[in-house]
């Protein structure tokens, strides 16, 4: 047993390597363990509408960026005649827009794509700079001083008190009239902050509601505490950011900076996707590449390709499993999986039915032509055309009969079937028609039980989503491969031994 | 339950299963470069010839296809003979004429073949149909092999021959083949022909079985099974010892037959015989093999191995 304790390192080894790279995919790619999750994909579209003075016109607006929570996929804009740039390397992402000569009613848009990522890592810009209060008559700084310390004593931390200065804002309070007069709210939020020395800035935010128009945005007030970050409704004194939030400008800036126009207005209008995680995932990993090497970068047609090509080790396993453990023959040791395989193009009762008839029709040939004496490789041959002729006859008569899923036989390996054609001819011929019922009956069990596997939806997900799984199985065959048990079927064929014992005996 | 054991017991009672056999014996006693030198009966053959073992006398062999036109004129002096592939395995495309007039080829149970089919057979050997994986093939013509009179009543058909399991150059288990009408006068048990097991140390039948059960008599002949002795048994045993040296492989299947003239004759060898002997034997193989794996000096000779394992093996008599 001592040589044997490398190679069960190595099986353990690929165990973990394979369990390793299914977690690792699962927790950093967050690729689901189970397939049917969705993700949301949003759409939106900002319009602005503005008078232009007749005039050059150069229209600046912020534009959203990638957040914690959200995922921007891609961005687009529409605007007939003018000339665009994205200003994506200032501190403040923006578009602009601009052109030599506008005259009347303008309209431009600009559409975002946003995936609702929860696992969005992105930090939130830095804090802004406490600047110094200013110098205001002094009711309103003693007002502000007195709400500000009723407020610190009935808080722990920043955000709290934050939390208490926005409250008594909301109160109608004498104070607060005072420091309210000729100032919205917004304006009154910021400046007790800046008394406070409370880092916080003035947000624009647009609230994410599926197939709305012409929604406006809503000023949210952003406070910082440490790496804490809190979210105030500046219309309604809220606290709280809900998850369908979207921060569209953070940095105090106005949303729309305008040259040459007036009448601005902007407003929003959005739209709500549900897809597959997968195809979620393809989007938000598009441009990201060497860690995250997936299957999901090939093109279309490779994937299903792959996808195909990694449920071939779970169908070799299960041949294993039957052979190895179960003692099943079968005729051609991997003919079940390229049978199943077939088996996954059509649908099961078409395509079983299909290859049974094919293989049959297929005996009858060959039981003639063994009679004319050919060639092996000849008679090969002979098989391989008749069973094509087969296959067309058998989808022609099945699509005039209406039944569609006939056409499906010819995905059929045409090869394989001439060889198990053969095989089982010679076996009928040599040891009779019940070992042929038996090798062929086998092989069929092997590959009814491989498609069921290869067919499973959760099965699929797991082997084209996580492919280092393909370590596991390689180290449940390398298992199965040095297996020196008993098969089942050996303990019947050895069960005569029961009466052993009892002889001794005597 | 009678139709199930346990793999307990199976253990206990030391049954080679298939797994075991093809890890622990098949790979770990034979190396792979040797198995040419049993797969193919030529080589076989002629290391036998150069062993000093007796053989079937080779007729000829047909290399290629044209050759075929000409077997005609090969096969005219030849009374009976058989033909076989050179690579075949479990007995496949193995061909026995007792009789021919150039015209009419007679199979033992006097079905004719023409000289036509006698061909395509060949042409069919040639072509890989019968050899492991299909490979292009020789195929074998030799003399048959003439029924020891002392065997007749318990075969029925065919040549019954003599298999034994050589470990390390131990002949450790042996059993004969009897042809039966079911096995359509082959030896192959599964095809339904009865495997006597034959005590080691005596030549003597111990236990017989067909299609797995324990039988008493031939189906066909009627004759009592536990009758059936080995003429010659020691020195069928040395011939098999013999075989190891022959080709370096430590895990071996020896197919001997007794002939009326020529006595007994070294038919084939197998790098992987079968498991069906522990049935006919009603004994398990494991312990036989594990005491000789526990030797340690293997400079024995031929003599002092059958020696060792007639004093060994030997079924107690009660």
């Amino acid at each position: 047993m001592q040589e044997r304790i490398p190679f069960y390192i190595l099986v353990l080894l690929l165990i973990c390597i394979g369990l390793g790279s299914a977690i690792y995919r699962h927790l950093s790619l967050e690729i689901p363990w189970l397939p049917g999750e969705t993700r949301e994909i949003w759409s939106v579209e900002a319009r602005l509408e503005f008078v232009a003075d007749g005039d050059a016109v150069v229209a600046q607006m912020a534009i959203p960026d990638t957040q914690p929570g959200f995922t921007l996929l891609e961005q687009a804009t529409a605007s007939p005649g003018y000339g665009l740039s994205y200003l994506t390397e200032e501190q403040l992402p923006a578009v602009r827009w601009s052109v030599q000569k506008a005259y009347g009613k303008q309209v431009l848009y600009y559409r975002a794509t946003f995936l609702l990522d929860s696992k969005q890592t992105e930090a939130w810009p830095p804090p802004p700079e406490v600047l110094p209060a200013p110098i205001l008559p002094e009711p309103i700084t003693l007002a502000a001083l007195a709400m500000i310390e009723q407020a610190q004593a009935r808080s722990a931390d920043q955000i709290t008190l934050a939390a208490q200065l926005m409250n008594a804002l909301g109160s109608e309070d004498q104070q607060v009239a005072l420091l309210r007069q000729n100032r919205s709210l917004a304006e009154a939020a910021l400046l007790l902050m800046q008394f406070a020395s409370i880092p916080a800035r003035q947000v624009t935010a647009v609230p994410l509601r599926h197939n709305r128009r012409n929604q406006d945005s809503v000023p949210y007030l952003m406070v910082y505490s440490g790496d804490q970050v809190a979210f105030f409704n500046l219309e309604t004194g809220k606290e709280g950011r809900p998850a369908r939030l979207l921060i569209w400008e953070m940095e105090d800036q106005p949303l729309i900076d305008l040259v040459g126009g007036s009448n601005t207005r902007v407003s929003f209008s959005m739209l709500r996707e549900v897809v597959k995680i997968q195809t979620a995932l393809e989007e938000k990993y598009a441009d990201v590449s060497a860690m995250q090497v997936s299957l999901h970068s090939l093109p279309l047609e490779e994937q299903k390709l792959f996808r195909g090509l990694l449920l071939i080790p779970v169908g070799v396993v299960v041949v294993m499993i039957m052979r190895v453990l179960v003692g099943l023959r079968t005729s051609g040791t991997f003919m079940p999986v390229l049978m199943a395989l077939a088996l996954m193009q059509t649908t099961l009762g078409a395509g079983l039915a299909g290859f049974v008839l094919v293989v049959m029709t297929g005996l009858v040939v060959r039981g003639y032509l063994s009679r004319l004496n050919l060639l092996l490789v000849g008679r090969i041959s002979a098989v391989i055309i008749v069973v094509i002729l087969l296959t067309a006859t058998f989808s022609v008569i099945a699509y005039n009969l209406r039944i569609v899923e006939g056409l499906n036989i010819i995905f059929f390996p045409m090869i394989i079937i001439a060889w198990t054609i053969e095989r089982l001819s010679l076996l009928w011929e040599e040891e009779g028609p019940k070992e042929v019922l038996k090798q062929g009956g086998g092989s069929l069990i092997v590959a009814l039980l491989a498609y069921t596997l290869m067919s499973n939806h959760y099965i699929q997900h797991l082997t084209f989503n996580f492919p280092g799984l393909q370590f596991v199985l390689l180290a449940i065959v390398l298992i199965l491969g040095s297996y020196t048990g008993y098969r089942c079927i050996e303990l019947i064929r050895f069960s005569p031994f029961n009466s052993a014992d009892q002889e001794k005996g005597k | 339950m009678k139709w199930l054991i346990s793999p307990r017991r199976l253990r206990e009672l030391g049954v080679l299963g298939m797994n075991r056999r093809n890890i622990e014996y098949i790979g770990g006693h034979n190396e792979r470069r040797l198995f040419p030198l049993v797969d193919d009966k030529l080589k076989t053959k002629e290391l036998a010839i150069n062993a000093g073992l007796n053989v079937p006398r080779l007729v000829g062999v047909i290399r290629y296809q044209h050759e075929i036109h000409d077997i005609e004129t090969l096969l005219h002096n030849q009374a009976a003979f058989c033909i076989k592939p050179s690579k075949g395995s479990g007995g496949k495309g193995i061909l026995v004429i007792h009789d021919h007039d150039d015209q009419q080829y007679y199979k033992p149970n006097n079905q004719a073949l023409s000289l036509a089919d006698i061909q395509r057979h060949t042409s069919n050997i040639l072509a890989g149909l019968f050899s492991l994986g299909g490979q292009p093939d020789k195929a074998i013509i030799e003399d048959l092999i003439h029924f020891d009179d002392r065997f007749i009543r318990y075969s029925y058909e065919g040549v019954p021959d003599i298999r034994i399991i050589v470990f390390r150059g131990f002949p450790v288990m042996a059993m004969t083949r009897l042809s039966t009408a079911a096995s359509d006068g082959k030896a192959n048990l599964h095809q339904g022909a009865v495997g006597v097991g034959i005590d080691i140390a005596t030549g003597c039948a111990s236990h017989a079985v067909q299609f797995d059960r324990p039988v008493t008599h031939h189906p066909d002949t009627g004759t009592a099974l536990e009758e059936v002795a080995i003429p010659d048994w020691h020195h069928l045993l040395y011939m098999a010892a013999r075989c190891f040296e022959m080709t370096g492989l430590g895990y071996l299947g020896v197919d001997v037959v007794l002939d009326a003239y020529k006595g007994p004759m070294l038919l084939e060898l197998n790098a992987r015989p079968g498991l069906a002997i522990q049935i006919a034997n009603h004994q398990g193989l494991r312990l036989r093999l594990k005491t000789i794996s526990k030797m340690e000096s293997l400079a024995l000779t031929p003599d002092d191995r059958v020696a060792f394992v007639q004093s060994r093996f030997g079924v107690p008599v009660n």
